[in-house]
Formats: C-alpha cells, sequence, structure tokens
C-alpha cells in the first residue's frame, strides 16, 4: 500500500512541475512583467485610441461571429441528428475541417476566394463591399475557424435528448415550432452555451487567419492579438503588454462561466 | 429513435437542410476547393518544383521534429496528468481542472509572448537556463514549448472521462487479483483508455503542424532555422510566391486532415462493435 502511495505522489508532483511550469510561471512572469512600470503606465498602454480600438473590433467581430454561429450551428446538429439524407455521414466528418487546417492556410483560402484577384472579390467590391482588408473578413475568418465549436457541443446532448417529452407536447397537441422552442431548445441551452462561449474565446484570440485577412490597418482592420504582435514587432514589449493582459483576463473570466456551465451539466 | 421525429411537414425538413448545408458549403467547401482549383490549374511539375526549396525542405523538417517531441510529451504527461484527477484526490483539484484548459482560452500570441517574457533572455527562466548554455526563445527549445503549451489540454481532456467510465473499476479489479503497478498499467489501464488517448494524439498531432502565433513569436522565423512549415507558407505567400504558398498549405493540411479523418474511421468502427 504504502508503495502505490509512493508513485501516487511522484505522479501528483511531476503533475504539479508540468503544470507549474508551463502554466502558472508564464502567467505570473507576465504579470509582474506587466506592472513593471506601475499600474497607470499598464492603463496607459491599454487606453491609447489604436489599442481600444483594436479591442472593440476584436468584441465586436467574436459577437457577431458568435450570433451567427449559435443559429447556424444549432440548427445543423439539429438536422443532422433528427433528419437521415444523402451525405450526412460525409457531412458529419467534414465538420471537423477547420480543426485541421491551419489557421494561416484559412486566411490564405479567404483571399483567393474574396481578394481583389478574384471573380467574387472583384464583383463584390465593384458593388462597394469590401471582404478582404476588412471587417467581414475578420467575421468570415472567425466563422470559419470557429465553425465545429457550437455543432459538436449541441450534437451529442441533442442525441441523448429523451424524445418522450416532445411526444407527450405533441399528443397534446403543441406545434412543432412551438415544442422546439419550449420543450427541445431550453434542454438544449447549456450546450449551446459552452459551444458559445469556446468560439467566442477562439475568436479572442484568433491570430493567424485574421493576420493574412485583414491587412492589419490600425483603426480599420487591427484586432487585439495582431496589435500585439505588431508592437513586438516593433520592440515595444510594453505597448504589447496592455492587451496581452485583457485578453488574459477575458480567457480567465470564459473558463470561470465554461466550468460554471459544466458543472451545471454534471449536477443536472 | 427517427420516426417520432419525422415530421409529417416534408418542407420544413427539406427547408433545415438546404439552409445549414448551404451554409457548410457556402463557408467550408467553397474556400478549400478554391484552394485546391488553384493549384490543379497547375502543371504538377511547378508544383513539386516549388516545394523542392531548402526552405521548404527545412521548414516541413521542423514541423516534423516539433510534432513528434510535442506528441510524445503531451502523451504521456497527458495520461499522467488524467490518472492523477480521476484517481486521486487533494486540496486545489478544482482549480487545477480549471487551469488544464487555459491555454485553449489563451491568445496564441500572448502564449508565445508568455514564453518570450519568461523564457527570454531577461527572464526568469531564460537567465536561469543561459548559465548551462541553452538558449530557447528564438530556437528549437522555444518552439516546442510553445507549440506543448496550446495543445497541453487535449490529452489529458480526451482521456478523464474514458477513464472515469471504463478504467477505475478494471484497475481496482487487477490490483485485487494481485497485478503488480506496471501489469496493470500495459495490460488493464492502457487498452481501456486507449480511445481516448488516440483521439487526443489526433487532436496534437493535427494542431502541432498547423499552430502559427505562438510559434512566430517565440521563433523569429529565421529561414532554414526556425522556419516551421505554416511560418513557411505565410512567408511565401507574403513574398507573393503562391504557387509554392498554395502547395505547402495543401500539404499541411491534407496531412492534419488524413490524420483526422482516419482516426474518425477507426473510432467510428469500435464504437459500433
Amino acid at each position: 500500500m504504502t508503495k502505490h502511495r509512493s508513485g501516487d505522489l511522484v505522479q501528483r508532483s511531476l503533475m504539479f512541475l508540468y503544470l507549474g511550469l508551463l502554466i502558472l510561471l508564464p502567467i505570473a512572469a507576465i504579470t509582474v512583467a506587466s506592472l513593471e512600470n506601475g499600474v497607470t503606465a499598464l492603463w496607459e498602454n491599454i487606453t491609447t485610441r489604436q489599442a481600444l480600438f483594436a479591442l472593440r473590433l476584436t468584441l465586436t467581430t467574436a459577437t457577431i461571429m458568435m450570433v451567427i454561429n449559435v443559429v447556424m450551428g444549432t440548427l445543423t446538429a439539429y438536422v443532422l441528428v433528427r433528419y437521415d439524407f444523402f451525405g450526412k455521414s460525409v457531412v458529419n466528418a467534414l465538420i471537423d475541417l477547420p480543426f485541421a487546417i491551419p489557421t494561416v492556410v484559412t486566411g490564405i483560402m479567404l483571399v483567393i476566394l474574396y481578394g481583389p484577384n478574384s471573380v467574387l472579390g472583384s464583383f463584390l467590391s465593384r458593388n462597394g463591399i469590401q471582404v478582404i482588408f476588412d471587417k467581414p473578413g475578420i467575421i468570415f475568418a472567425l466563422l470559419f475557424v470557429t465553425y465545429p465549436f457550437v455543432v459538436r457541443a449541441v450534437q451529442p446532448v441533442l442525441q441523448n435528448l429523451s424524445p418522450d417529452t416532445a411526444d407527450a407536447a405533441r399528443t397534446l397537441g403543441a406545434s412543432s415550432l412551438r415544442i422546439f422552442f419550449k420543450v427541445t431548445l431550453p434542454a438544449l441551452i447549456p450546450a449551446i452555451l459552452t459551444g458559445a462561449a469556446l468560439s467566442f474565446s477562439r475568436a479572442i484570440g484568433e491570430f493567424g487567419s485574421i493576420v493574412v485577412v485583414s491587412g492589419n490597418i490600425p483603426l480599420k482592420s487591427q484586432v487585439a492579438a495582431v496589435y500585439i504582435y505588431g508592437e513586438l514587432e516593433s520592440n515595444n514589449s510594453q505597448g504589447a503588454m496592455g492587451l496581452s493582459v485583457v485578453l488574459l483576463l477575458i480567457s480567465f473570466l470564459i473558463l470561470i462561466v465554461l466550468n460554471f456551465l459544466q458543472h451545471r451539466r454534471e449536477r443536472d | 429513435m427517427g420516426n417520432s421525429f419525422q415530421n409529417s411537414n416534408p418542407w420544413k425538413k427539406y427547408l433545415l437542410i438546404g439552409l445549414s448545408m448551404t451554409w457548410f458549403v457556402l463557408l467550408i467547401l467553397v474556400p478549400v476547393s478554391g484552394l485546391v482549383g488553384k493549384l490543379a490549374g497547375l502543371p504538377i511539375t511547378e508544383i513539386l518544383l516549388s516545394l523542392r526549396s531548402k526552405a521548404a525542405a527545412n521548414a516541413f523538417l521542423l514541423t516534423g521534429k516539433v510534432t513528434l517531441i510535442t506528441v510524445v510529451v503531451n502523451t504521456v504527461m497527458g495520461i499522467i496528468i488524467a490518472k492523477v484527477l480521476v484517481k486521486q484526490h487533494f486540496r486545489g483539484k478544482l482549480l487545477i481542472e480549471g487551469l488544464i484548459d487555459l491555454p485553449f482560452a489563451i491568445s496564441p500570441v500572448v502564449a508565445g509572448f508568455m514564453i518570450v517574457i519568461l523564457f527570454g533572455p531577461y527572464g526568469w527562466m531564460g537567465t536561469w537556463l543561459e548559465t548551462f548554455g541553452i538558449k530557447v526563445v528564438y530556437s528549437l527549445p522555444g518552439i516546442v514549448i510553445a507549440t506543448i503549451f496550446v495543445t497541453l489540454p487535449f490529452v489529458a481532456k480526451e482521456v478523464i472521462p474514458v477513464y472515469k467510465q471504463f478504467g477505475v473499476q478494471s484497475e481496482e479489479a487487477a490490483e485485487v487479483l494481485g497485478a503488480s503497478k506496471w501489469q496493470t498499467f500495459w495490460w488493464i489501464t492502457l487498452p481501456s483508455i486507449k480511445w481516448g488517448v488516440i483521439y487526443g494524439v489526433t487532436l496534437v498531432l493535427a494542431r502541432s503542424l498547423g499552430e502559427f502565433g505562438a510559434v512566430l513569436v517565440v521563433s523569429g522565423n529565421v529561414i532554414n532555422q526556425t522556419q516551421t512549415a505554416t511560418l513557411f507558407i505565410h512567408q511565401e505567400f507574403t513574398d507573393f510566391n503562391y504557387t509554392g504558398a498554395y502547395a505547402a498549405s495543401l500539404l499541411v493540411a491534407a496531412i492534419a486532415f488524413t490524420v483526422l479523418i482516419v482516426i474518425q474511421a477507426i473510432t467510428d468502427r469500435h464504437k459500433e462493435n
């Protein structure tokens, strides 16, 4: 028995060492470094016009993506679980495609499709819609890289949802639209929120696809992660510190929400 | 299941299928086919030539090296973390469980920046390691650490639920029957968590091959030295060497996707049995 316990202790210590070195120490290091010149200096780095614009653009594009993703992701999960149709298993396998494609490649693909040299891109720009080097491009990139999150969060829950309540409601004469909103949807809300939070947190930090697509024009198409990279490129690590700390805080916040949702699901 | 769900109104069914699949095709398939189409129009020799440069070979070699180390380290550590979190009880366990998710939530650029601060020439770890002559940032160790960081949660996250479901009870039975710790691990634990491990490894593999932001910040992007495949793609693209960029893009994406599909097929077959 004692031999087993000592083995346990070795494994636990190894885990603490690993997580401490790779996660806690880097966070401690950036926290200390960001406060090196005082809180006011950090605040000034966050509140420059360019940084604030980048932060606002990040939050608005991520929010727009999240709303679209919640609707289309839930719909896609619903269709994949409830209906049979030709090619369904292929689609089901391809849902994860965005996880396999490197983010830079996603950006390049969008430039090929919507860029100034493409048929679609030049058609759209002649009609006053600019996708690449502007906000629509950023939103398309975010939608692409976060596509699987809501689908994959909702799908298993919908699969395990007992049809009894829906059947009961139908027997009692409820319309199918009413059943969806009163019976099915409430049961899916925690899963939808989990998918939404995952895609939002991914979008807040997204870099590779956006750096290719957006053109990174300050005060026009520069998001937070790209702003941070720009500051690092010009050797201004103090300037990069401000938004890095803000992004970290947002990450913590989303994680707390996600953990809360997970514990609620496990309790139910 | 099926029938009770199949609504009497077929229009609704076709409308919903049409809507969701149109979205899927426009958002995902059309951009992918656009990339394939760009290369399909070119002679195959030109495509291959664009990948024959020394820079391309070195970039893919470096990515292979980094991916291999990352997969090994995070598989071993992921299984240990899962084992500790499932079987042991200690104070602060909930906090650790939350901590493991952090790399998913942190922006790759910020992750790279944190590693530069900690392991850079003026960082706590950096100054200490430098006394042993080890340079982390702007060289291979930094790229490896960055990739390990962004893929840290995958194996542990996939193994924990499988372990809870299958591993614990059979382990206890084996121990009661007098199996040693290693025997139990090799013959009982590992086979029962196998699918969780395999799926986790696949995700680590795909992400390691494709990681860009964290590696870009940490590596310094020196051609033939610290340039990974994705950095090479980005460089070719910004240098207007489109054929090279497209060919390398397709190669990385195809490798990652093949791995994902093969694993999914194996897992599905296993689930059916």
